[in-house]
């Protein structure tokens, strides 16, 4: 099961932010306040195969069923990382916890929560532990091709967030060929 | 379309290069018909910005026609506008607050990294600025796509020319923000360092939010003309000592607000690992500083300090001292310029504030790069640069 307390909690900073990394075991978090409902980031968020749309690195999402999704996600170097996902908890508006099946690329799990937070609109926060593909050196590989996980999700969140507050998601890019060319 | 493009230090030239056109929704394509050359791209022109990349388009302060528009853009084609530099969304919770250079959305997720790391939070993207501020193509060209179209953009009514209303894009608010940070009450006297572009806007400003008296602080003799011209007493550092003609201006008590535009041009966002280099340039040396410095020393037993210069990393010997001691208040930031368009545009169109004092020379985009070095090289005449993409380079 998906672990988001400390075992023995001394301040309120999220078990994510601990300086004690021993273990293989990759957990990551970020945070995005997102200035729409709850109840519509959620639903925005529940229907997977949308996703892509912001999340990078994901290539597709084919949808199952209600609980399972095939995931195909971009690595380093042209790789390919699939794998099959659960949710295995769901609370309607608030969050979803997932559980990736055995035999996939990468074993992961996480959760996504979605916090109502007044006038600032919604908090959503992505919290997932994974194992490295490769270990350390996938870590460091995946890292220079800024690929890797912490900085990957961070992005995804702030692309979510334009894509719901502004209806698009920001490019620099001139023209549609120089865009094409950026999305590669 | 031709463009003006960065390819180093001292070295930007006008090029052939891709046209622009919609990609977002909200986006539009604006024809330039008028685009100037900022304080702040001369940090540019000398290198001292990090993330430029080769053939980056420049400008960020420019007005046109509107020639295209995409489906969820207000505006109307054959409109004409002029564009804040500050690109915000309109919608984040910032923008909400009216605090558009502070808004989430106007930097692609990927550019937002940097500005972390050096100051905690992203801000909104920039036209023609670096990769660090978002990366887009700027002004300096014959057309440019304006993201998010529908909450930027002012537009302009018929008849009124582009001279009086181009600076709506940056200066003009800059400065206007500048004496709102002030605080004004009636009575006051506000001290400003500097009479650049920001500077000169911000002592019309001043004075237009009621205050008494403005005292202008500088050393090009041309400068501080223009200053005098708009009401404001002058002191050339250069030939005074600052500190005490303000004290003995002042009664003794000190400016009841200072405003420090000397390092103003500058919108530029340094960070740390490159502020060796700017602290040995001229563009961030003691003098700068050295003005921040004397404002806070100078500036009355709880004043404001408004601090529209930029200072992108560290500073050295900040006088923390002095702003706790004395209780003064600190303001800054970068200019919020979709907030102040319609007011200003309107003090503009009913003449209580002069735009076309500034501009020294006018001239075709294709001469651009001859325009960056008089601008450069020729500060005490060469007050304000326009270039015109329509303009011929036979006149």
């Amino acid at each position: 099961m998906f672990q988001t307390e400390k075992s023995h909690p001394r301040d309120d900073a999220a078990v994510v932010t601990s300086k004690d990394t021993k273990g293989s075991r990759q957990l990551l978090a970020s945070s995005v306040t997102i200035n729409r409902p709850a109840s519509e980031v959620y639903a925005f968020f529940r229907d997977f195969a949308q996703l892509p749309q912001f999340m990078e690195n994901i290539e597709r999402i084919d949808v199952l069923d209600d609980k399972r999704s095939h995931w195909v996600v971009k690595g380093p170097a042209d790789s390919r990382y699939e794998w099959d996902s659960r949710i295995i908890d769901e609370i309607e508006g608030q969050s979803l916890t997932w559980q990736s099946e055995d035999g996939g690329d990468v074993t992961n799990s996480g959760r996504v929560a979605f916090a109502e937070a007044g006038a600032r609109g919604t908090v959503v926060t992505a919290t997932i532990a994974y194992e490295p593909p490769g270990g350390i050196l996938g870590k460091l590989v995946a890292k220079l091709f800024q690929r890797e996980p912490s900085i990957q999700t961070r992005r995804d969140l702030r692309r979510l967030k334009q894509l719901l507050e502004t209806g698009e998601i920001a490019t620099a890019a001139r023209n549609p060929a120089i865009f094409a060319e950026q999305e590669g | 379309m031709r463009a003006l493009t960065w390819h180093g230090k001292h070295d930007v030239r006008v090029e052939t290069v891709d046209d622009p056109g919609i990609v977002n929704p909200r986006d539009a394509i604006i024809k330039v018909t008028s685009t100037a050359i900022c304080g702040s791209d001369l940090h540019l022109y000398d290198h001292y910005i990090p993330t430029m990349q080769a053939g980056d388009i420049l400008g960020h302060e420019f007005m046109g026609e509107v020639v295209e528009i995409g489906p969820k853009s207000t505006l109307k084609i054959g409109q004409r506008a002029v564009v804040p530099f500050t690109i915000a969304c309109g919608s984040c919770y910032h923008c909400g607050k009216a605090q558009f250079s502070a808004c989430d959305n106007g930097l692609p997720a990927d550019n937002q990294d940097i500005a972390r790391e050096a100051y905690g939070q992203p801000m909104s993207g920039l036209f023609g600025y670096s990769h660090m501020t978002g990366g887009y193509s700027g002004g300096q060209a014959e057309y440019v796509r304006v993201p998010f179209s529908d909450v930027g953009p002012i537009v302009i009514p018929e008849g009124i020319e582009d001279d009086k209303v181009l600076f709506l894009s940056d200066i003009l608010p800059t400065g206007w923000m500048a004496a709102e940070n002030c605080d004004i009450e009636p009575g006051d006297t506000v001290a400003v360092w500097g009479c650049g572009p920001v500077g000169l806007f911000a002592v019309q400003s001043a004075f237009l939010l009621g205050a008494e008296r403005v005292i202008a602080i500088d050393h090009f003799p041309k400068r501080l003309e223009l200053a005098r011209r708009f009401g404001a007493e002058t002191i050339n550092f250069e030939e005074s000592d600052t500190y005490e003609a303000l004290m003995l201006m002042t009664g003794g008590i000190g400016p009841d607000a200072v405003i420090d535009a000397v390092g103003l041009e500058a919108h530029g966002l340094f960070v740390d690992n490159v502020v060796d280099q700017i602290k040995a340039s001229t563009f961030l040396g003691t003098e700068r500083t050295h003005a921040i410095r004397q404002a806070i020393i100078a500036c009355r037993k709880g004043g404001r300090v408004s601090m529209p210069a930029v200072y992108g990393g560290f500073v050295d010997k900040f006088p923390l001292g002095a702003l706790m001691e004395k209780g003064l208040t600190l303001r800054t930031g970068q200019t919020h310029v979709q907030k102040y368009l319609p007011a200003l545009l309107a003090a503009v169109l009913e003449d209580k504030i002069d735009t076309t004092f500034l501009i020294s020379h006018r001239l075709p985009l294709e001469d651009a790069a001859e325009g960056y070095k008089l601008f450069h090289d020729q500060q005490n005449e060469a007050t304000k640069v326009v270039l015109k993409p329509g303009l011929s380079t036979a006149t």
